[in-house]
């Protein structure tokens, strides 16, 4: 590679431009949204450049037809995304459970902002983890990435993508108001070199093809509207046709297919980075922002000679919950930094709790950081909270 | 306007595989009025493949289920949201909207005016039982002020929309009336609606006589039939009215069919100026 070559692919961004940038590249070719702080630019930069590649952007009426929009257009064969925050992914919820109960690809950014309810727009917060998890009614998993830096926000902004296509399914991606805003130097990967995926379309005649017909893998091929087949989509319980069922033996299997399309590829979603764990004795769990403290936090902690690592979900949900049993099955400590009141903290807990109690262990505790005030957690509070805990 | 049998019409246009017996009620409007759909869409000779049928939650919203097109039964109000997304991407689709009084004017009321303000190229047909059919009855924007309803036991006292003039007023470009009783016009009406560039509306009054008629004292479904074909005047006829006569009236009629710039087009012109055509 030339020198040249390389300058032209190190720039400035935006987080939140990395999100639209990583979409878009990605194949987004739809975005329905309505503007919230601080996701907005992420809807003006699509409507910037989504014409220019021959892409669709509307701006909607509010958040509900947004999602909306993005599901029917899905239905109609395009990648789609929306971007929201706290408010506008409150009023979402109901799609977001349309999308998945009909496995409809989508994505959805949500970038964090404080909270409750209109809250503080413009500080950082970490308090929709549980919201990804369980903000629509009903039994549904859902798939949640979170990354901690500009460059990661434009990776898995492509990932969340291929994942919505792979699996069929609305995928959320989390953002940090900081990171949102943030400007960090990046360099894109060659485009030509990163992995696309697209939906598999059916092969068989359109009389043959059964929208939801099961197979081991729970993953079935998605026809579009307008290409001759010619199908039926509806939130009520179905059969694999898609027509409404109220019979207990084709809801169950609808339902096991949700579960299981997720559950049985566990491997393919979870994603987690470890710093400093193979031979640490304490241990820091974090994701998005508070996770970059915890990584200075790490290297200070290293520098004096304490054996402390990181151990970071890019995938929150599902939750890695093996791959924490696994990393923290020699640590003492576990401290949990979080810019809310616990939401991964109880995570962590049930997840070691599963395997052995992991508290109840003579002196191994899972320790809480906390603010939800709209500052962020540094590393010093990170370093404080250890030394006080012994 | 041709005659086609019946019989042909539904093997055309209902899906074979399963979906039948309905669920509607005997009696019930619902059916007249996906027949007047079937039939417009056969004069139009469109293609089941090429062709999108949306609908929201409701009585009327279960239609999608039985007809062989694209067909999407969305969310309680929202019909007009997904639909815009189908249309948006896919302008080369004919993208119907299938809705109830609630569905589009209560709890979907903002994305109903929106797109009608848009112009996007939906047609959306309306089915004005003056209830909540589907949750048992209770009241909607449109159920007439003293009537009863189950959340209404004391009589109404909303004041009601019209919907024709909401569509009007929010800048629809082609807005019809008329009722179940009316069908070979509601055929016509919808099949000039589907034809029309741009947001065009068919309301079509209709007798849900298991509730609406039931709790209102309407008699059965050929008392509220009856009481269609007496009540709903044609727009000629409505002029020539003197205002006393008018009340408890329903004016039928194309009510406006005009030309505006459309949604998709626009958007696809804009297309073109970025990418640097002109
Ligand atoms: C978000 C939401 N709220 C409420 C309901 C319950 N609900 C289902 S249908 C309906 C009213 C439908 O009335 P209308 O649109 O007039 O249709 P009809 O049944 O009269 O044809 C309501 C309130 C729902 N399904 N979703
Ligand atoms: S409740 Fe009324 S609107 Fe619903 S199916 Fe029965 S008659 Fe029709
Ligand atoms: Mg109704």
């Amino acid at each position: 590679m030339t020198k040249n070559n390389i300058e032209s692919k190190v720039v400035l961004m935006q987080g939140n431009e990395a999100v639209a940038r990583g979409a878009i590249d990605a194949g987004v070719n739809f975005f329905a949204g309505y503007p919230i702080t601080p996701s907005t630019e992420i809807a003006e930069i699509c409507s910037v450049e989504l014409p220019k590649r021959g892409g669709k952007f509307i701006q909607m009426e509010d958040e509900i037809a947004s999602i909306s929009a993005i599901i029917g257009a899905s239905l109609a064969g395009a990648k789609t995304m929306t971007a929201t925050s706290g408010p506008g992914f409150s009023l979402m919820q109901e799609g977001i459970g349309f999308a998945k109960m009909t496995e409809t690809p989508c994505v959805v950014v949500n970038v964090m902002r404080g909270g409750p309810s209109t809250g503080l727009p413009t500080k950082p917060s970490q308090a929709d983890i549980m919201q990804t998890r369980w903000g629509n009614h009903g039994d549904a998993p859902a798939i949640v990435l979170y990354p901690d830096s500009v460059l990661e926000s434009y990776e898995l902004a492509i990932r969340a993508v291929n994942l919505s296509e792979k699996y069929r399914t609305c995928v959320v991606l989390l953002l940090d108001e900081v990171l949102g805003h943030m400007r960090e130097a990046v360099t894109l990967p060659d485009l030509a070199k990163v992995k696309i995926i697209n939906r598999i379309k059916p092969t068989i005649p359109p009389e043959w093809y059964k929208h939801y017909e099961d197979n081991p893998k729970y993953i079935h091929p998605l026809a579009s509207y307008g290409e001759g087949y010619r199908f039926h989509v509806t939130g009520l319980a179905h059969d694999a046709y898609g027509f409404p069922t109220n019979r207990a033996d084709e809801t169950a299997v609808m339902m096991e297919r949700l579960d299981k399309k997720i559950k049985h590829h566990l491997n393919d979603l979870v994603q987690i980075e470890s710093f400093y764990m193979d031979d640490a004795r304490t241990a820091i769990f974090a994701a998005g922002i508070s996770a970059r403290a915890a990584k200075t936090a790490v290297l200070m902690a290293r520098k004096s000679g304490k054996k402390v690592g990181l151990l970071r979900p890019l995938t929150i949900w599902p939750f890695p919950d093996d791959a924490i049993r696994k990393y923290m099955k020699n640590v003492r400590n576990i401290f949990v930094p979080e810019l809310n009141q616990g939401q991964l903290l109880n995570e962590v807990k049930r997840a070691m709790g599963g395997v052995w109690n992991y508290e109840s262990r003579r002196s191994r505790k899972i320790i809480p950081i906390q603010k939800n005030d709209g500052q962020l957690i540094t590393p010093a509070d990170i370093i404080n909270k250890m030394k006080e805990v012994k | 306007m041709q005659k086609i049998p019946q019989k042909i019409i539904h093997t055309r246009y209902l899906r074979h595989r399963k979906k039948f017996p309905h669920v509607w009620c005997p009696g019930c409007s619902n059916g007249i009025v996906l027949g007047a759909i079937m039939r417009a869409i056969d004069e139009l000779k469109w293609k089941r493949s090429n062709t999108a049928m949306v609908s929201g939650i409701g009585c009327s919203s279960r239609m999608p289920v039985y007809v062989d097109f694209n067909t999407l039964h969305s969310l309680h109000g929202r019909a007009i949201a997904y639909a815009t997304g189908i249309k948006m991407f896919k302008p080369e689709m004919n993208v119907m909207v299938v809705t109830g009084d609630g569905d589009a004017t209560a709890i979907g009321g903002n994305h109903f005016i929106h797109a009608a303000r848009r112009n996007i190229d939906l047609t959306v047909i309306l089915i004005n039982n003056y209830i909540y059919g589907m949750t048992g009855g209770q009241y909607s924007p449109t159920t007439p002020t003293g009537d009863i309803a189950t959340t209404t036991p004391y009589g109404n006292i909303d004041p009601v929309f019209d919907i024709c003039e909401l569509a009007m007023g929010a800048g629809a470009t082609f807005v019809a009336r008329t009722t179940a009783y009316h069908a070979l016009e509601a055929q016509s009406f919808i099949k000039q609606a589907l034809e029309h560039k741009g947001f065009s509306l068919v309301e079509i009054i209709s007798a849900c006589p298991v509730i609406y008629g039931k709790l209102n004292k309407k008699g059965d479904a050929i008392a509220m039939m009856n009481a269609m074909k007496k009540n709903a005047v044609s727009l000629k006829a409505w002029e020539k009215l003197p205002e006393d006569k008018l009340k408890g009236k329903i004016k039928r009629g194309i009510l406006r069919n005009e030309i505006r710039p459309e949604y998709t087009d626009e958007y696809a012109k804009l297309v073109q100026k970025v990418q640097g055509g002109k």
